[in-house]
């Protein structure tokens, strides 16, 4: 074993470009309120947030393992703590986004403690069994507005412009730091024991990974960052109705976003809701048609392609836009293949 | 009076949850599938009932006979050519597909059907009532209803027990690689085991069209509903699915004698309650299907 | 013509290879004993000749008809049968049961539930009992039992004494030589090198996925094996 330095290295220079490419990007992004019209910053705001939830289940899925259809009782919990925290304590509208996620985190743990209890495609049913209750509590409830909703009055108060604006930086905001947030959660240590457990569960266990606090710890974070985009999607919207709140949908097309775009890497979210964006754009008025094409893709891309579009990018050049991979300070970068047989 | 015969109504629905779960349970067990788009297949299910009868003007009981073996076809087809692709040791590629195929059957229906509520009219029998003595009445639908969901559960119960093939799917569930070992084709297990839980879910779908209005989306709540009878009965036991679905459809009624809005979120809590306190099912047995 | 020919077959798990370029012939009726470390390719072989892993080049014949495309479970009905290594019986599945599916694809032969019975009649008092609940040497007797159930022509036996008292097997291979008398064709990877020397009418070494050894029992002296065995 030589004496020299073994350095641990992970940028590469696709992602040296690729960060100076965000960089720019987000910098021209933060000053469109100031030229794009206001219809062009709401759709916006809808293209951040979704790929904010997409980047939060995309951490469940791709990452943890955890297949959750129900990440739409944190967007509902979200908007309901948003109307709370604005309309009945007082606290700022814009302010009061960030504690909507905190709310989100709260309910999130006992939430855990019942849908840990199930593995696999149970604890996927079993997540949206635990959305619907919490929809069927908000819309029973009289204090929530019961069936037909409440209206985020603080918010409708302020000046249009502002409110527009700040929702729309909000959203940007939201945006960058779920994807951050999912990149720092990879490059720390729970990302290393998510790998580990993705790999090989029983295997990570041995090695003394805690691998249900692990667990525990990305479905919090996922809750929480769910319950912020929640919070300004509505913030958005203004008018909140239990059904569309906790509505699958939002659970089906992030589904479709991160399937198509790529499931398990930081890029694929984001590539998937540009393809989601285009497709809705140009399909808008074929109705139910495109959510048939949507779904035959999802299926074609799960059996054909499972690493989605972003793989299909990788196999032909390997880079990594964000490098959460670790390797040794010479080495290149491998290829990973997706299709390669594991060893067994 | 009142409250005992809700609990009898609890009773008869809860056979009827027992028929919708039984196919989502037959292939959880033999496959490790969970198939997200179970209660969609009864909705279509129904929709397909409801073209045979825009042709065929029939009682809808005896379109079921049709429906059936379509549905069977239409499962062996389904997990042949597609779901069998999907399985494997990662469960997700399987959940992706069926929650897929679920959104796709919904808008399918949407496009062809409209989301307009469609019944199916199984004429007087619906409506006449069965008096038990004692002021307690149960209608005969709903009677027939649970006596055919036992039926189908002794007869699931002893094709699984009795037959050759009923015993290379409790092999297949037990170690479907060492099943092979012993000449077992698991594809031929794999199709034959979705054919016979959608020829299930054909006669719950049907049974549903006449007892309740149905619309394309309606299948999620299904599912759901299916899903909590098999974990409150436990998974891997035939007879569980039965007492899963009982206790499910008396948490309902309760619930509504409570209050109309709350039956689905009476039988939730019930549910998440047996969930807490005792997980692995209120019939649970160690051993698969 | 051998029962078994195996023809230059290659395995390999991702990029690892496992076997290289096997060659063997086994003869009807006798019975062939592979010995080796573990990690040398021995399951692997068994796996691949039973259809459980597939072969990345070479043929395997058994009585002259080629099994390397076909899938497990249609070489069953050709005569081959596999007692995977760690038993794996099916533990909701009572005894009798497990011997039954064991005869699923119900191929001619003398081999039926009362003869598996009568070989190893430490089963007979759990016929009706869950097979999980059995302990490691009813639960082997039972896996040989299924195995015999099919009638095979070939049958393939993976590190049965593993894990049992040594009287157990001794007992095991007291049945072996019942089975054996029966006409079938067994091949026997074993840790056990002194059982092995006793049955088998050839012995193989194999050593990091190949053949380095071969012979009859009495043919071999000690330091060949152990020489074989490790590399030396």
């Amino acid at each position: 074993m030589s004496a020299e330095r073994i350095t641990v290295v992970r940028s590469t220079t696709a992602s040296r470009i690729g960060l100076g490419v965000a960089i720019a990007v987000v910098g021209i992004a933060a000053t469109v309120p100031l030229w794009l019209s206001a219809g062009t910053m709401r759709s916006l705001v809808t293209f951040l947030t979704l790929l904010a939830l997409a980047q939060m289940w995309n951490l469940l899925a791709g990452y943890a393992g955890l297949l959750s259809v129900g990440q739409q009782a944190f967007v509902g919990i979200g908007a309901y703590s948003l109307w709370v925290l604005a309309d009945k304590v007082g606290v700022h509208p814009f302010l009061a986004v960030p504690l909507a996620g905190v709310v989100a985190l709260v309910i999130a743990l006992p939430t855990a403690g019942l849908a840990f209890r199930l593995r696999g495609g149970y604890f996927a049913i079993g997540t949206w069994v635990i959305a619907e209750v919490y929809r069927l509590v908000a819309a029973n409830i009289g204090g929530l507005g019961g069936g037909s909703g409440v209206t985020i009055s603080s918010a409708s108060k302020l000046d249009m412009t502002v409110r527009l604006q700040g929702t729309y930086w909000i959203a940007l905001a939201v945006a960058v730091g779920s994807v951050l947030l999912v990149y720092l959660v990879l490059r720390s240590r729970l990302g290393l024991a998510l790998t580990a457990i993705r790999d090989n569960e029983i295997g990570a266990r041995s090695l003394g990974v805690r691998t249900f606090r692990t667990k525990l710890y990305v479905y919090l974070l996922a809750a929480f960052g769910s319950g912020v985009t929640g919070a300004v999607i509505y913030l958005n919207l203004l008018r909140i109705q239990p059904d569309a709140a906790f509505s699958i949908n939002w659970t089906a097309f992030v589904i479709f976003i991160v399937v198509i775009g790529g499931v398990g890497t930081i890029e694929g979210p984001i590539l998937g809701t540009i393809i989601y964006f285009a497709l809705q754009e140009t399909l808008a008025d074929y109705g139910s048609w495109y959510l048939v094409l949507l779904g035959v893709l999802a299926v074609v891309i799960t059996l054909r392609a499972r690493m989605g579009l972003w793989g299909l990018v990788r196999r032909f050049r390997p880079i990594q836009l964000f490098p959460v991979q670790r390797r040794l300070g010479d080495e290149q970068p491998p290829n990973p293949d997706p299709d390669a047989p594991a060893l067994r | 009076m009142d409250w005992v015969n809700a609990i009898l109504q609890g009773v008869m629905l809860g056979g009827f949850y027992a028929l919708f779960a039984t196919g989502l349970s037959l292939v959880f067990g033999v496959m490790k599938l969970v198939n997200l788009a179970h209660g969609d297949l009864s909705v279509l299910a129904a929709f397909i009932a409801v073209a045979i009868l825009d042709v065929l003007p029939i009682n809808p009981l005896l379109a079921m006979a049709l429906v059936v073996p379509i549905m069977f076809v239409i499962g062996w087809l389904l997990q042949r050519y597609i779901l069998d692709h999907s399985l494997g040791p990662d469960p997700m590629p399987a959940l992706l597909v069926t929650f897929g195929l679920s959104v796709i059957i919904q808008n399918l229906l949407l496009e062809v059907f409209s989301a307009d509520s469609q019944g199916l009219d199984a004429g007087r029998l619906e409506d006449e009532a069965l008096s038990l003595g004692g002021g307690l009445t149960v209608g005969w639908f709903p009677l027939l209803t649970f006596v055919l969901a036992v039926l189908v559960l002794v007869g699931l119960q002893l094709f699984l027990s009795r037959t050759r093939t009923g015993r290379a799917f409790r092999a297949t569930s037990d170690n479907q690689r060492v099943a092979r070992l012993m000449g077992i084709d698991n594809r031929r297990i794999y199709a034959l085991s979705m054919a016979i839980a959608l020829g299930v879910v054909a006669v719950a779908g049907v049974f549903m069209g006449i007892r309740t209005t149905f619309a394309p989306g309606i299948g999620p709540a299904r599912l759901i509903f299916a899903y909590e009878a098999v974990i409150m009965g436990g998974l891997g036991s035939v007879w569980g699915t039965l007492v899963g679905g009982i206790v499910l459809g008396v948490a309902q009624v309760i619930g509504a004698q409570i209050e109309p809005g709350w039956h689905a979120l009476a039988g939730h809590v019930v549910f998440l309650a047996v969930l807490a306190f005792k997980p692995s099912g209120l019939l649970s047995r160690r051993g698969a299907v | 013509m051998s029962l078994l020919h195996v023809d230059g077959v290659n395995a390999h798990y991702g990029d690892l290879q496992a076997l290289h370029g096997i060659q063997l012939r086994v003869e009807e009726g006798e019975t062939l004993g592979i010995i080796g470390a573990n990690g040398a390719g021995k399951s692997t072989l068994l796996n691949v000749i039973a259809g459980l892993e597939t072969c990345t080049a070479g043929r395997i014949l058994l009585d002259g008809i080629e099994l390397q495309e076909l899938p497990a479970h249609q070489r069953v009905g050709l005569g081959v049968a596999l007692v995977p290594e760690g038993r794996h019986v099916f533990p909701s599945l009572s005894v009798r049961e497990n011997l039954q599916v064991g005869a699923h694809l119900r191929r001619p032969g003398p081999w039926t539930v009362q003869k598996v019975f009568e070989l190893l009649p430490l089963l007979v008092k759990r016929a009706d009992y869950p097979a999980g609940l059995l302990s490691g040497g009813e639960q082997q007797a039972l896996a040989i039992g299924r195995g015999l159930m099919s009638n095979p022509a070939l049958l393939l036996l993976d590190e049965v004494s593993l894990g049992l008292a040594p009287i157990v097997v001794r007992e095991f291979y007291g049945a072996l030589a019942a089975i054996v008398a029966e006409g079938i064709t067994v091949v026997v990877v074993e840790q056990d090198i002194g059982q092995v020397m006793r049955v088998a009418d050839t012995v193989t070494c194999f050593l990091e996925g190949r053949v380095v050894l071969s012979g009859r029992p009495a043919d071999l002296r000690r330091e060949q094996i152990t020489k074989a065995y490790f590399g030396m």
